[in-house]
């Protein structure tokens, strides 16, 4: 029976891992990884880690893939060229490059077991209390710093994908003009500032084209905007 | 044994057939980490790589019989999420800039 489950499973992981890296699609390799997860899923329960089993169903295909799916939908990613023939070089020594490192790890990594069949399944390893208890007593500190791992994590991918501000575009497009920095709008008390502030929203408007003068004119409040005000309307006169 | 079926152990699997399995699919996402072109799909490839590692350090606890194989793969798998996170917000804010993540256009710094 565990032998039937064991096939069945491990020939699944195997091609439906060979779909992730070979089909084209980012959307069906993702969902093909599903499916490789899933019998993963199933080959730790066969092996007595059905926790382990239940975080990867729920943490991997449930959480990081979605973000993978909600990630290629919003970039629209599409299909991939199909390889051209400067790169069919580097298919096959990345698929030998691959053989040979598989084989050193077989090489590695199956002596290690001998040929002998395994001990039977115990319930201490099985119990989930028993893991528990080994993972908050043992293993504490570095459940501890995964925990700030992830909040770091969280943050930096936060700060990574956020949309530029105004105020950075303008610092890195080169002298794209953009008016009204935030800064010096909300110093009108200092009526110099107030007053570039006002001229260069007036410059703008004018350059724009648009004949309309905003109603909420952002400069206009205070007393010192009076001669931004009066450049802006006396703007359009000059410009044929 | 309350609740917990223990397989017969006439008809059991060899720990080493999950090992051999696991060097397979490692080789897999290696071979696919290596030749995709697609940033997304060679983060996909990468999963399968780190689920190939999780599926040996399983197949060790279960030989050894100790948990020790497990709670290292209930790691791995909080910083497969976290870099999962990082790595597809990067995407993000590459694809902001160059409105692709095919990684042949993305050669900035070989220039």
């Amino acid at each position: 029976m565990e032998m039937a489950v064991f096939a069945v499973f491990a020939l699944l992981a195997l091609g439906s891992s060979l779909v992730v890296v070979a089909h084209k699609s980012p959307i069906y390799s993702t969902l093909s990884l599903v499916l490789t997860l899933f019998s993963v899923a199933v080959l730790f329960v066969l092996l007595g880690a059905p926790f382990i089993a239940t975080l990867q169903l729920l943490i991997y295909a449930g959480a990081i893939l979605v973000l993978f799916l909600f990630v290629i939908m919003l970039l629209n990613v599409g299909r991939e060229e199909g390889i051209p023939g400067g790169h069919r070089a580097q298919l096959v020594t990345a698929i030998l490059g691959a053989l040979a490192f598989a084989a050193a790890l077989w090489l590695l990594l199956i002596p290690t077991l001998g040929t002998g069949s395994h001990a039977p399944l115990t319930e201490e390893l099985v119990s989930l209390s028993g893991l528990a208890q080994e993972l908050f007593a043992e293993y504490l500190l570095p459940f501890e710093i995964v925990g700030l791992l992830l909040l770091v994590a969280v943050i930096g991918a936060t700060v990574v994908a956020r949309r530029p501000t105004p105020d950075e575009l303008a610092g890195g497009g080169g002298g794209s003009g953009f008016p009204g920095e935030p800064g010096s709008v909300n110093a009108l008390d200092d009526a110099g500032a107030a007053d570039s502030t006002a001229a260069s929203w007036a410059a703008d408007a004018d350059r724009a084209g648009g004949g309309a003068r905003p109603a909420s004119f952002p400069g206009g409040t205070g007393a010192g905007a009076g001669p931004g005000v009066a450049a802006r309307t006396a703007a359009p006169g000059a410009r044929p | 044994m309350s609740g917990i079926h223990l397989v017969n152990e006439s008809m059991s699997v060899p720990v080493s057939w999950y090992l051999m399995l696991s060097v397979a699919l490692f080789a897999i996402g290696t071979a696919g980490a290596l030749t995709r072109r697609n940033g997304i799909s060679i983060f996909l490839s990468i999963e399968v790589m780190l689920n190939a590692a999780n599926l040996a350090l399983v197949a060790y606890s279960r030989q050894l019989d100790q948990r020790t194989g497990q709670i290292l793969v209930f790691f791995v798998l909080a910083v497969a999420a976290a870099e999962a996170a990082v790595g597809l917000a990067l995407f993000i804010a590459v694809y902001r800039q160059r409105r692709t993540i095919d990684i042949n256009r993305i050669n900035l710094m070989r220039h």
